[in-house]
């Protein structure tokens, strides 16, 4: 089994992985606390958060990728005052393809998420009021438990997005292996390498098997909960 | 004692009300539109009136003039919904629950298993919602909203979602909460029989403002308040069941007169409300004879309140309480009905409806 990757390629395979677990981990709550805002709030500037959260998905990637480095890069006005205050880089390093991977993922998540929110009732917050539940105990014990499937969805897309983004990461923080070769981008270096097309399938179809598992654990999860939350 | 005075404009609609809800059921009574709904969030907490003051007994919930009004979630009161709003992720057990997760320490809890048995809901305990029937959701709602340890009741049309078999199964459940617990009970409706056989007090309300407030027998026999319509008229008349009779007729006696009804399913010495529809009563001038009805009742006009149309509303004070007969105008004319005259009233006994006869409360 370890004979049937190289060393570098199992390298691109555990990068991916946690490029995507940490981009996940961080769209979680963050886009949790989006899409509540987007479903239930009415403030200024509402429309342009919307627009800023889907903006990755409909500009090229090598676009978002160009304005995280110059934001984020040690040039740019938040990657400079992390890298000076806190030390900490984003520019060439996992840290800086973790984020490519969240920032264009994120959309899935606010979608995924503000749909279950606009799907509960608000009545049933309402009656969850009246019964005595503060409005952090009504998140918590009705509309959380609702929009679990849709929590569950975005989870997923967003890992699977992560494990796969391309265009944003290279632009961003180049391909650099073991800091920044995920498994996508360890493909498009073995096709430009002489005799490496059979390396690229073997990343490929691996790529392809961890999608299909992701999408059909999420099925199963999103069935399980929604039987519970739906339930009889 | 819950006490409410508000304004509030929504809509075409100006509310402008004042009333209090002693212990029992007050019902806000009116058509639709009429603001019934309205004046039950405000008092929730779930709409902040334009002005105006709500209180339980000493306590404030919303006080415009000092800029008070509390949130929901701390106003400790009990809302049943028109639908129900059962948590569809929670057990039926877990529904009635919720609140008394919420509820002060120390409070004075309402029992759960004397609940549940009042409501019957003992076998539904592990379900979930979606498996429920509409008046087995609609009596864990009622369950719900008392375990949460109220500081008083609001029902919004409970019943309406619930076709008439559902609701002659929750009524008596209804009627048990108003006689078994100890806190005011605001109930909106736009049914007669509900009124007549809930109501401890009535408000009457039309585009508004009450049009009446009081003792139920007492607005309900008013000819001159019919937030319904002619149409919906009815007085309740309080009676105790005497004896069950073999040919399926039950003798009842209301102040001293003798009533007859089809059978009524209650314990002999059971204290009655009786609606009867004004549109079921027939007026004699003179003691009728040779009639298939079994009520007659002598009594005296007390009003007659003519309507736009050809009918009229006569109330007519008998031994056995106020009734009012909707009649025509030309009948009323005919028979030189005014205050003072003596009349005999007849109701069929095959009229009453079950669902007009309720507990006394």
């Amino acid at each position: 089994m370890q004979d049937w990757l190289s060393p570098a390629e199992w390298e691109a395979v555990r990068l991916s992985l946690r490029v995507a677990l940490w981009a996940t981990l961080f769209s979680l709550p963050l886009g949790l606390g989006v899409a509540y805002a987007l479903a239930r709030w009415r403030f200024p500037g509402r429309e342009v958060l919307n627009v800023v959260v889907h903006l990755p998905l409909i500009m090229p990637p090598v676009v978002t990728g160009y304005l995280l480095l110059l934001a984020f890069g040690t040039q740019g006005p938040i990657g400079g005052f992390m890298d000076s205050t806190l030390g900490f880089t984003f520019a060439f390093r996992w840290t800086g393809a973790a984020l490519a991977a969240g920032v264009m993922a994120f959309p899935f998540m606010v979608r995924a998420v503000r749909l279950s929110i606009e799907a509960v009732d608000p009545k049933l917050e309402q009656a969850a009021a009246t019964l005595g539940a503060s409005r952090a105990w009504v998140f918590l014990t009705v509309t959380l438990p609702l929009i679990l499937p849709g929590i569950i969805a975005g989870t997923v897309l967003t890992f699977a997005k992560g494990m796969g983004e391309f265009g944003a990461t290279i632009t961003f923080v180049s391909n650099i292996p073991g800091q920044t070769q995920t498994i996508p981008l360890a493909i498009d270096l073995l096709l430009e390498t002489p005799g490496g097309e059979a390396r690229a399938a073997r990343l490929a179809g691996l790529s392809i098997l961890m999608a299909a598992a992701a999408l059909a654990f999420s099925e199963w999860m999103a069935r399980r909960v929604a039987a519970r939350v739906g339930g009889r | 004692m819950l006490e409410v005075r508000l304004t509030h404009t929504l809509g075409a609609l100006r509310l402008d009300v004042a009333f209090e809800a002693p212990k029992g059921v007050t019902v806000l009574f009116g058509r639709s539109g009429s603001g019934k709904t309205t004046i039950v969030n405000a008092v929730a907490g779930l709409l902040r009136p334009a002005s105006g003051r709500i209180a339980i007994g000493e306590r404030v919930l919303c006080d415009t003039a000092q800029r008070l009004h509390l949130p929901p979630h701390r106003r400790r009161l009990g809302y049943i919904f028109q639908e129900g709003r059962l948590f569809p992720h929670l057990s039926v057990r877990q529904n009635l629950r919720y609140g008394q997760w919420f509820a002060p320490r120390g409070a004075r809890s309402e029992d759960m298993a004397r609940v549940v048995e009042m409501l019957g809901i003992g076998d539904l305990l592990s379900r979930r919602p979606g498996a429920l029937s509409g008046g087995e959701k609609q009596r864990v709602a009622i369950g719900r909203a008392l375990l949460s340890t109220p500081r008083a009741i609001l029902a919004d049309e409970p019943l309406a979602s619930l076709d008439e078999a559902r609701k002659a199964e929750i009524l008596p459940y209804l009627e048990r909460l108003r006689d078994e617990v100890d806190i005011p009970i605001l109930y909106v409706s736009h049914s007669a029989s509900e009124v007549a056989r809930l109501a401890t007090t009535v408000v009457a309300l039309d585009q508004g403002r009450v049009v009446a407030q009081g003792r139920a027998e007492a607005v309900l026999g008013n000819p001159a308040i019919t937030p319904l319509g002619a149409r919906e008229a009815g007085a309740v008349l309080a009676a105790r069941v005497v004896r069950h009779h073999a040919d399926g007729l039950t003798e009842l006696e209301a102040g001293g007169m003798a009533l007859w009804l089809p059978r009524v399913d209650r314990p002999e010495g059971a204290d009655l409300r009786v609606r009867i529809a004004a549109h079921d009563v027939i007026v004699a001038r003179g003691r009728p004879d040779g009639l298939s009805a079994l009520n007659v009742l002598p009594g005296v006009v007390q009003a007659v309140r003519e309507g736009a149309g050809p009918g009229a509303i006569v109330a007519v004070d008998t031994q056995a309480g106020r009734v009012l007969a909707r009649i025509t105008r030309r009948a009323a004319t005919a028979l030189s009905l005014a205050p003072g005259a003596e009349v005999h009233v007849v109701v069929k006994a095959v009229s009453v409806a079950q669902a007009d006869v309720g507990a006394a409360g």
